[in-house]
């Protein structure tokens, strides 16, 4: 069965409740760890309290001063001897990234048996009386989606711990990268921003699917968490079976199968999924504000 | 952006150290020794963690033995240091009232306080990088708010600006 796997890491969600305390919150205003609608609101609260403005123009201030501290030493060049300890660091930690990328293809590797070994047995047994075919049916008109799902989160698992090549076009030439990907899946693409998220799009990539070439646009945010979008046009189910002609299914559907969660929906034929080794709630606001941006 | 690079992050643990103890070559001291234990314990890096917040958490705990190694004492008395306080642009005689302000906070009140509004780290990771709760990392910003006001506001009276004049160029560093 599915496990909850919020406990490992608190989930900003566990942030200190702002109302707890008036200080609590203020430090909160102050340091722009509420949110906007949070922070409006104590502002509007706050208007008449002298004592209250006071304090946070003074917190205000401090940081102000404080951002300012030696700031030449972020610009300044790094001495040497630092910098070759550094050097050493990175020489031992790319030792590391590269077991741990052939750990993950591995495992990778091992996901695509595995669904490949249950494929088969799914599929081998040949259909026999209208029982077993209703069931067969109703198998492909489900089967495509989740298989959509399941190769979205291996694309993940393969690319997200890529430190050199994550992706084959990055950011820097987002034009190109639409272009290039709406030409070969045919359809044109946009390319959600996740940035208000915390998000900064890193590139993307062409993938083989089961229909055709999909996509997979790679993301990552200031602490180096990555999450992909993987795009592209679903199987087409079996022409008998459903009986609502190229019906858009829509739904959010979340799984947690190894290697990593993903929701996933279905648009007009188009699969998309959205991986990443997130909180379910993290998750879905990621993927509400990519459905959103790519609604016409 | 490449956040695998820990060379990306060492002027910002260069600043922090500075700020924490208040002196630039115990500042330098503590960033060599902190790549260092990142060199020894690499292997306890999950890639893909936050790096920056590692490697603070690894400055801190330093920071922290090498303040139990030393024999109880006044804090640190700014005027001893004020000849290294200086940078290379001079800092303004604001700038040196607040970092004698600084010293005169608890260290424990003060490491907070600078990751929380210098580095702008979010309350849940100062927690983590201080091994204390969210609790505790919120009373320590109350009070090392409070403090720092007082100290400030208590004003420059303690605070010569004579450094400044001492004459001596600014010491540079040629990197190859």
């Amino acid at each position: 069965m599915k496990t909850t796997r919020d406990t490992a890491m608190d989930t900003p969600a566990h942030a200190p409740s702002p109302r707890a305390d008036d200080s609590t919150a203020w430090h909160a205003l102050v340091d722009g760890q509420l949110p906007p609608a949070e922070a409006d609101a104590l502002r509007q609260q706050l208007q008449g309290d002298e004592h209250a403005q006071d304090t946070i123009a003074h917190w205000h201030m401090q940081r102000t001063r404080l951002h300012a501290l030696h700031q030449d030493l972020l610009d300044a060049p790094v001495p040497d001897a630092l910098r070759a300890t550094a050097s050493r660091v990175a020489a031992r930690s790319a030792a590391q990234a590269q077991w741990w990328r052939w750990g993950g293809m591995a495992a990778s590797v091992l996901v695509a048996f595995v669904l490949g070994w249950t494929g088969r047995s799914q599929w081998a047994s040949p259909p026999s009386g209208t029982a077993t075919l209703a069931g067969r049916a109703a198998l492909l008109a489900a089967a495509p989606a989740q298989r959509f799902a399941q190769q979205a989160a291996v694309a993940h698992a393969v690319f997200q711990p890529e430190v050199r090549h994550p992706v084959e076009v990055t950011a820097a030439q987002q034009e190109h990268l639409v272009q290039w990907l709406s030409k070969r899946l045919d359809r044109p693409l946009k390319i959600p921003a996740l940035g208000p998220q915390g998000y900064e799009l890193v590139g993307g990539r062409l993938l083989p699917g089961d229909s055709g070439a999909r996509a997979q646009f790679m993301y990552q945010n200031s602490t180096g968490q990555r999450i992909t979008l993987y795009l592209g046009a679903l199987a087409t189910p079996m022409p008998a079976a459903p009986a609502t002609p190229a019906a858009p299914t829509t739904a959010f559907q979340f799984t947690q199968e190894d290697p990593v969660p993903s929701f996933y929906w279905a648009d007009a034929g188009f699969g998309y999924a959205l991986s990443g080794q997130l909180s379910r709630s993290d998750l879905l606001e990621l993927a509400t504000a990519v459905y959103q941006q790519l609604q016409p | 952006m490449d956040h695998h690079r820990i060379i990306d992050h060492v002027p910002a643990l260069r600043r922090y150290a500075r700020v924490l103890t208040g002196d630039a070559w115990a500042a330098d001291d503590l960033v060599q020794d902190t790549l260092e234990r990142a060199c020894n314990k690499w292997r306890l890096w999950r890639v893909g963690s936050d790096l920056r917040a590692w490697l603070f958490t690894l400055m801190h705990n330093l920071y922290l033995n090498q303040r139990r190694a030393l024999p109880t004492q006044a804090p640190l008395d700014i005027e001893e240091v004020q000849d290294q306080l200086p940078g290379d642009t001079g800092p303004s005689d604001d700038a040196l009232d607040l970092e004698r302000c600084l010293q005169r906070l608890p260290a424990e009140q003060r490491a907070v306080l600078l990751l929380v509004a210098m580095e702008d780290m979010g309350y849940e990771d100062t927690a983590r990088i201080l091994a204390v709760p969210v609790g505790t990392v919120m009373s320590r910003l109350s009070r090392a708010r409070a403090r720092l006001r007082t100290l400030m506001e208590r004003g420059p009276a303690t605070a010569a600006t004579t450094v400044a004049l001492t004459g001596q160029p600014p010491v540079l560093r040629r990197l190859k």
